[in-house]
């Protein structure tokens, strides 16, 4: 059978004034059915326009400008805006981050969710709207009949969120991109959001793309990691090796980053220097500048290679003993 | 949303109070009426007799208390000029002002909101960059010079257009309307493009910017995402939300197309309040200037709480967040 999700050397770019961002430069994924991947990395990195890249949603002056993103072995990238919209919230839907900002404002939840239905189905409004009922009852919002008469401001932002999932969860997509949907949310709200996605994915069998940058987060929940830096990926494998013997420098600090609780009244571990900016790349390994481990081979840029089983690493100097105990994130 | 309208419409009651004095004192402080009315060499026995019979003699308290009294009755005096009732005077021309104001009006929304949100969508095409470009034609060149034109053009060069008048009128609602027969309503486009001009170019304007601001908006991408097709994202999600500003700025400006159309009225000799008002401020005729100014207040306050509804309407953070409060 084909993987569900399959990227080929993706770019994605945008021309600017001062030149070519290349926000997104040879990126390669694959996801199975109803697997969860972790898509981690800071501000900037391209996660995020990885995310639009798959959707076709990626706005002027970006574009893609080459590679390959085959979804069930279809390529969407050849495909088209027309093949596109066919997919578009039928068999891939997708979260984004600022639940006060993704419903329109000046229409009814109802009428939101039942143009979706529409969209994709030909039924009637009475129909549609059944179907919204049993998505939000899905996504554990009480008396629904009542919540599709309202507007999105009468909701809180953990609701607001539940009602986009449930938008998102109204034609049973084969895949869902969720694009740091618990960011802006409360810690509470965010664990249940978090614990509800995992169960509603699993039942119904939907893979799930999880763009965040708290790995704290994801951990508990992707099956995979993919590390991103600078529009690539430069470490990849399963969670729980990643989190307990990060290779590559960048993903070691990362986890080191993240607060310890034994760790009362020392200063936080960071990584120093910033995130060089898309148009003023360094040569070599993108991260050299900044790596403790840098050095004269790390100038031609390392490919992404297989270092272990299921394990993909962007580095030549790659750390392979295991975090020590105390610093791994629970 | 009752209580919002009551309170609303107290609103609504207090401004023409307030403007009712302001009005009043005004026309008060522009001069005697008596000096242009009466003829120059009348004995002056005549003239307190006249300044009598006008109500003129008594102190400004007493002629302002009348004044109030008698507007709630619905009477804002006789014209001095006409001898007649200053609003028949006025009402008769409102009509002809109406009706201008409301073709330009759909004119001006009809093609402004299409052409702006175009222009928003399409920032760098040619077609967005010529409409901006016209825009700013639209409403830097002077009123009256972009009538003189079009009649120069229409009227004079081509002959496919009246230059002036009001041409064939029919009854309508009770009222001489022009635009239901075809020599009323080519009198009625030229002067109505003249008063939409520049309040497309407003609207224009206003539409390209919000619709560039509210496309770059997450729910309009979410929209897209969840696979609705272009039309419906333009036409729903992103029109509902550039109308409510665009709603604001039509209410303010129907009252001043109401209000003001004087110039175009001048140009393209529109029977309507404009002229009407020039000639009364010209002969001092007070109760006319301050009838007309008080319909003109009742006709803007009117419109802005219609449109304060409609925006509530389209809102519904409005109407809500107004009720609690």
């Amino acid at each position: 059978m084909t993987k569900l999700l399959e990227i080929h050397d993706l770019q994605t770019q945008f021309h600017t004034r001062d030149g070519i961002a290349k926000a997104v430069d040879g990126l390669s994924l694959s996801l199975d059915r109803g697997e969860i991947l972790g898509l981690v990395g800071e501000s900037g990195s391209g996660k995020s326009v990885t995310g639009f890249s798959i959707l076709g949603l990626v706005d002027p002056p970006g574009r893609v400008a080459g590679g390959r993103i085959l979804f069930d072995g279809e390529d969407l990238v050849a495909g088209g805006e027309k093949a596109m919209k066919k997919l578009r919230g039928k068999r891939i839907a997708m979260i984004f981050q600022d639940p006060m900002m993704t419903l329109n404002p000046v229409l009814r939840i109802d009428t939101q969710m039942v143009e979706t239905v529409q969209a994709h189905a030909d039924v009637s409004r009475k129909a549609a709207l059944a179907r919204a009922r049993d998505a939000l009852v899905r996504v554990g919002i009480s008396s629904p009949d009542e919540r599709l008469q309202a507007y999105p401001h009468q909701f809180s932002g953990g609701m607001r969120q539940r009602v986009a999932i449930a938008i998102a969860l109204l034609h049973e997509p084969d895949l869902i991109i969720a694009d740091e949907p618990t960011t802006a949310l409360d810690v509470t709200i965010q664990a249940q959001i978090l614990s509800e996605m995992q169960a509603l994915c699993a039942q119904s069998g939907t893979a799930l793309i999880w763009i965040t940058h708290d790995l704290a987060v994801v951990s508990g929940l992707a099956d995979r990691l993919a590390v991103m830096y600078a529009g690539r990926i430069i470490e990849e494998g399963t969670t729980a090796g990643i989190i307990s013997k990060p290779m590559h420098p960048y993903t070691k600090g990362l986890i080191e980053s993240v607060p310890q609780g034994k760790e009362h009244g020392t200063l936080l571990r960071q990584i120093k220097g910033m995130t060089p900016s898309l148009l003023k790349l360094p040569e070599g390994c993108k991260f050299a500048p900044r790596c403790p481990r840098a050095d004269a081979a790390c100038k031609p840029e390392p490919p992404l290679e297989e270092r272990e089983t299921g394990r993909r690493v962007r580095c030549v100097h790659p750390h392979t003993e295991p975090l020590a105990e105390e610093a791994a994130p629970t | 949303m009752i209580v919002y309208l009551i309170r609303r419409f107290g609103q609504s009651v207090l401004s023409i109070a307030a403007m009712a004095v302001l009005v009043f004192l005004g026309v008060y402080a522009i001069g005697n009426p008596i000096d242009v009315l009466i003829n120059p060499e009348a004995t002056q026995a005549e003239i307190a007799a006249t300044t009598a019979r006008l109500g003129l003699d008594r102190p400004l308290y007493e002629q302002f208390g009348i004044f109030v009294w008698n507007a709630l009755h619905g009477d804002l005096g006789n014209s001095f000029v006409y001898g007649r009732p200053a609003v028949d005077i006025i009402l008769d021309r409102l009509p002809a002002t109406m009706e201008l104001a409301f073709v330009a009006l759909i004119l001006s929304v009809g093609l402004g909101v299409p052409l702006g949100v175009w222009a928003g969508l399409r920032p760098d095409s040619i077609a967005g960059r010529t409409i901006m470009g016209g825009s700013i034609l639209g409403f830097s060149l002077p009123n009256f010079w972009q009538g003189m034109l079009l009649i120069l053009i229409f009227a004079v060069l081509l002959g496919w257009l009246p230059a002036g008048g009001r041409g064939e009128t029919t009854e309508f609602l009770g009222m001489r309307v022009s635009f239901l027969t075809l020599d009323g309503l080519s009198h009625l486009i030229l002067p109505a493009i003249n008063l939409a001009l520049f309040k497309m170019s407003l609207i224009i304007r206003l539409a390209r910017a919000n619709t560039r601001e509210v496309c770059l908006q997450d729910y309009v991408k979410f929209a897209r995402a969840k696979g609705l097709s272009g039309r419906r994202v333009v036409l729903v999600h992103i029109l509902k939300n550039i109308m409510i500003p665009v709603v604001t700025i039509i209410g303010l400006e129907l009252g001043s197309m109401v209000a003001f159309a004087i110039v175009t009225e001048t140009v393209f000799a529109w029977p309507g309040m404009g002229k009407l008002l020039i000639d009364s401020i010209n002969l001092l005729d007070r109760p006319v200037i301050v009838a007309y100014l008080m319909l003109t207040v009742l006709i803007i306050v009117t419109i802005n709480f219609v449109v304060d509804v409609i925006y509530s309407l389209l809102d519904p953070r409005i109407g809500l967040s107004e009720m609690k409060g």
